[in-house]
């Protein structure tokens, strides 16, 4: 199990250079430039070309990559242009705030998504389950910004309960982790629930059937173990799905997180912020997959051997 | 005194289609029942439905009583079912790549069956594991227990599936298609354990197969099945020294022999119809070389044969007049 | 060629695949309101006395009436009447970048899975890297390069789901190369572009059309996100999600406005995956019942 994890941690290095040459080449591709923000209209070229230099700017692209890169591995995410303090400041300010809400929405995604999704499946085609299912078809389909913000008019303005925006109290996390949340136990329920019953239509199920053990222990300890493994796959793959939710939803809810911190730097042009903020993300992402088939191999003792 | 397990004019539907018709059965300590017949024929249903797992599968009993051990089986329920399931009534199912649970260890799969039916503490069940993984040569049992399921090959899943059978002090085993899924050499060392367990242990053994060869070698008797109905039931060495029924005679044709001319093993035409379209009468007629009118139009009753056993056709051969 | 037959689905067959589809309930009434949908946008002139564009701020914030059946915007102008017109943007926006997503997905999976080799590794390996990846996040990207507005959102769309139809369409040639009817044609002299254009490709076409059916629904939610944070159609052209733009300052004010436009991306979308939903289960019937072995 040691070996598979220092194997699987081992191969993220390529794809995480891959990732940050992605996103450091896409960025340079952005129209715009930001130095021009900065300067006034009319602003002499020397004044232009040393702000260039101060930047980096002027130096040919690999060199610029590789100086970027260098300076990420020790943390320096470099200057942030138009806000002008340490990337990494502000990076270490938002951070927190979205992986607050992003676990928080996670969890209740999971939590509920798979209890709706086992009541579902013990209930197939019967009227539970398709209430569950229409529910979750509903809540799928949902834009999440929309659905943020009848969540703010019903229980914000209308009955008052929790705050419109701001991330200064815990009442205040509840709409938003709730609003990503939805989408989130939507695509558990709706993988549970199809797990579960593919699970129990295997051979295995009839013979446990056979050897007399009850239907509910047969349901809880058999069959739902087996449901949760692609449960657990496809949600590690979908975190960054989530996360993205995160974003949108942070920018409703006038949250402060890595979402307003990258729109805000999008439509400023302000190359390290986006990069850093799409990076942080990027990683997110991995971090992710890589959770998913570590427990993925703790659950399931054939993948384990496949790979040890 | 009655035989351990009745099966007395048993029928079965699932939805709208009947899949057993009027099926008798009987089958007592120390003896081995084969149970033959093509797939589709209603063998596994038999089986399921003996281990009363039916609603599993969307079936229901319509029709005919089971009674095991001088009880009526309907009058147990569910739970009653339950107990005697893994307990007193061993399964042993047809594939055992499949049958074992994947992700959980091979020694917990069988304790689990002497804890719940025998009430065995967990190390007294591991106990018993180990012993009854040793009695069916199984070597380093200790290995084997805390091995997972892909970690052994077919023929010894299908011992550890025969463990767990055993686990609960059995009267009866029912094994559908025990050797099917294994290789040749596999498959002699299965059925030798089997039946080994009936003559040591007096335990009853209902044993289906398609395999005429592994009835002839095993069986004491042996009842055919065709499309959810019986067409014959005899003792062995009757059976094959004069089938009576002609799809028992076309069965028997599909075992290769020894000094046989070459093209002499005969397949039999056509394939067992499905339950919408079951034909009229006897439902062999459309296949069967022998058929006549009455064949097509009335249903054939199941009658005394001289030699002991019984049969459903017209154009049965050794029928008292 | 002729020998070897194509599943293609015929004329013949889409009648009854409608018929089907209509037979159940949910079905039906997915079908009914995409019709409804697609007609209002058609005829959206014909239906409304008032026009999309022109301000009238003395009527600005009017909450649903008999004159105004959804209420005004904050210029004034008719709500129901932008809904039709916005209609006309979201639905085209959305499929049109769907069909290209395909076009391009198709071509790009079917060529790795049936070339494979270092070239089938590329495509896999920068498509689940894609795909792990948000939308949302893709499409904002892209729309920072090209620049807000429908070219950019087209393009957002059609890149972000380029991997789903890659990682589709090569799984479904992977399975339909080692079938009897390819070997068939190759052993009959078939080219490479022969087998994918006339063989590979037609038979792969029906998942992922239905595929891309459900991927235009999400397609109209990412167009109406880009459109509420103002990245979307620009003014004075609307859309459902641009409607949406003018966001939380409104939404006290003048609620109607991000309802609407909302309600209406919303039933679109469960139309869509219910139409969906229906047509899987009319083209692919499978006897459930287990038979006995």
């Amino acid at each position: 199990m040691l070996a598979y994890a220092l194997r699987r941690v081992l191969m993220l290095v390529p794809v995480f250079l891959a990732v940050s040459l992605i996103i450091f080449l896409i960025l340079h591709f952005i129209p715009g430039d930001p130095i021009d923000n900065l300067l006034k209209v009319g602003a002499p070229p020397e004044q232009r070309a040393e702000m260039m230099a101060r930047y980096g700017l002027d130096r040919p692209l690999p060199v610029q990559y590789g100086i970027w890169l260098g300076k990420l591995l020790t943390g320096d995410l470099g200057m942030a242009i138009v806000a002008r303090r340490p990337v990494a400041d502000l990076i270490a300010q938002a951070l927190p705030h979205s992986l607050l809400l992003g676990g928080l929405a996670l969890a209740f995604s999971t939590i509920v998504g798979v209890a709706l999704g086992v009541i579902a499946a013990l209930n197939k085609d019967g009227p539970i389950d398709r209430a569950i299912m229409g529910g979750v078809l509903i809540g799928s389909t949902l834009p999440s910004f929309w659905l943020g913000l009848l969540l703010i008019l019903a229980f914000s303005v209308g009955l008052g309960w929790f705050p419109v925006s701001g991330a200064r109290t815990w009442s205040s996390l509840v709409l938003p982790v709730l609003t990503i949340g939805l989408g989130g136990t939507a695509l558990v329920a709706r993988i549970t629930r199809v797990s579960m019953i593919d699970a129990a239509a295997r051979d295995f199920v009839m013979l446990l059937h056979a050897k007399g053990l009850s239907p509910l222990r047969i349901q809880l300890r058999h069959v739902l173990r087996h449901a949760l493994i692609p449960v657990v796959t496809i949600l590690a793959l979908r975190i960054g799905w989530i996360l993205g939710g995160a974003v949108t939803v942070e920018v409703v809810f006038a949250r402060p997180g890595l979402g307003t911190l990258l729109i805000k730097a999008l439509s400023q042009h302000d190359y390290p912020v986006v990069q850093a903020s799409l990076l942080m993300l990027a990683m997110a992402v991995m971090l992710g997959t890589l959770i998913g088939d570590l427990l993925q191999a703790a659950m399931d003792p054939r993948v384990r051997g496949a790979l040890a | 005194m009655t035989a351990l397990l009745t099966l007395d004019h048993v029928s079965v539907e699932i939805g709208r289609s009947q899949l057993l018709d009027d099926v008798s059965l009987s089958l007592d300590r120390g003896e081995i029942l084969g149970l033959v017949g093509e797939s589709g024929s209603g063998k596994s249903l038999t089986a399921l439905t003996i281990a009363g797992l039916l609603p599993l599968i969307g079936g229901r009993i319509s029709a005919g009583t089971l009674r095991f051990d001088g009880t009526d089986m309907a009058s147990l329920g569910a739970e009653g079912m339950r107990k005697l399931r893994g307990g007193r009534i061993g399964f042993v199912m047809q594939n055992p790549m499949t049958a074992l649970d994947p992700v959980q260890r091979i020694g917990e799969q069988i304790d689990v069956v002497s804890r719940l039916h025998l009430g065995l503490s967990a190390p007294a069940a591991r106990a018993r594991t180990l012993d009854l993984l040793r009695q069916l040569r199984i070597a380093e049992a200790e290995a084997v227990a805390e091995a997972y399921p892909h970690q052994l090959s077919g023929g010894m899943k299908q011992r550890i599936v025969i463990a767990m059978a055993l686990a609960g002090e059995p009267d009866l085993i029912i094994a559908d298609e025990p050797t099917t899924a294994l290789d040749v050499t596999v498959q002699a060392q299965i059925i030798q354990i089997l039946t080994g367990l009936v003559r040591e242990r007096g335990l009853a053994l209902l044993l289906i197969t398609h395999d005429m060869g592994v009835v002839a070698q095993a069986c004491d008797r042996v009842a055919v099945l065709y499309a959810g109905r019986m067409a014959e039931e005899r003792p062995v060495g009757a059976l094959f020294d004069a089938p009576s029924h002609p799809y028992t005679r076309a069965l028997i044709g599909c075992i290769p022999r020894e000094g046989m001319e070459p093209g002499g093993l005969k397949g039999i035409p056509g394939a067992v119809p499905s339950a919408s379209n079951f034909p009229e009468a006897c439902r062999f007629h459309p296949r069967c070389a022998l058929a006549i009118e009455p064949c097509r139009t009335e249903r054939p009753a199941l009658a005394p044969l001289s030699g002991g056993g019984q049969v459903a056709c017209h154009r049965a051969e050794g029928r008292p007049r | 060629m002729s020998v070897v037959e194509t599943k293609t689905a015929g004329k013949a067959r889409s009648l009854p695949l409608l018929r089907a589809i209509f037979r159940r309930p949910s079905g039906a009434l997915a079908a009914s309101w995409l019709i409804l949908v697609v007609l209002g946008a058609i005829f959206a002139p014909l239906l409304t006395p008032y026009a999309y564009d022109i301000q009238s701020l003395k009527e600005a914030f009017q909450p649903p009436s008999a004159s105004h059946l959804l209420g005004t915007d904050e210029f004034g102008r008719d709500l129901l009447t932008r809904m039709l017109y916005g209609a006309r943007t979201s639905l085209s926006v959305s499929s049109i970048s769907i069909l290209i997503s395909v076009a391009a997905g198709l071509t790009l999976g079917a060529a790795a899975g049936y070339f494979g080799g270092l070239f089938d590794r590329a495509v896999t390996t920068v498509a689940d890297l894609t795909w792990s990846f948000p939308e949302i996040l893709i499409a904002l990207i892209l729309v920072a390069i090209i620049g807000p507005g429908i070219a950019g959102t087209m393009a957002a769309i059609a890149v972000a789901y380029l991997a789903q139809f890659a990682r589709l369409a090569r799984a479904q040639i992977m399975t339909l190369k080692g079938e009897t009817f390819i070997e068939a044609a190759r052993s009959l002299g078939a080219g490479h572009s022969h087998i994918l254009f006339r063989h590979l490709i037609p038979n792969a076409l029906a998942p992922v059309l239905v595929s891309a059916m459900l991927a235009t629904g999400d397609a109209i939610i990412l167009e109406a996100t880009l459109g509420f944070f103002g990245l979307g159609a620009q003014p004075p052209t609307p859309s459902w999600g641009a409607m949406m733009s003018s966001g939380s300052a409104l939404l006290f004010k003048a609620p109607w406005i991000i309802i609407f436009p909302g309600l209406a991306v919303a039933i679109t979308v469960v139309a869509i995956n219910l139409f969906g939903d229906a047509l899987i289960a009319a083209l692919d019937i499978r006897d459930r019942v287990r038979k006995d072995a």
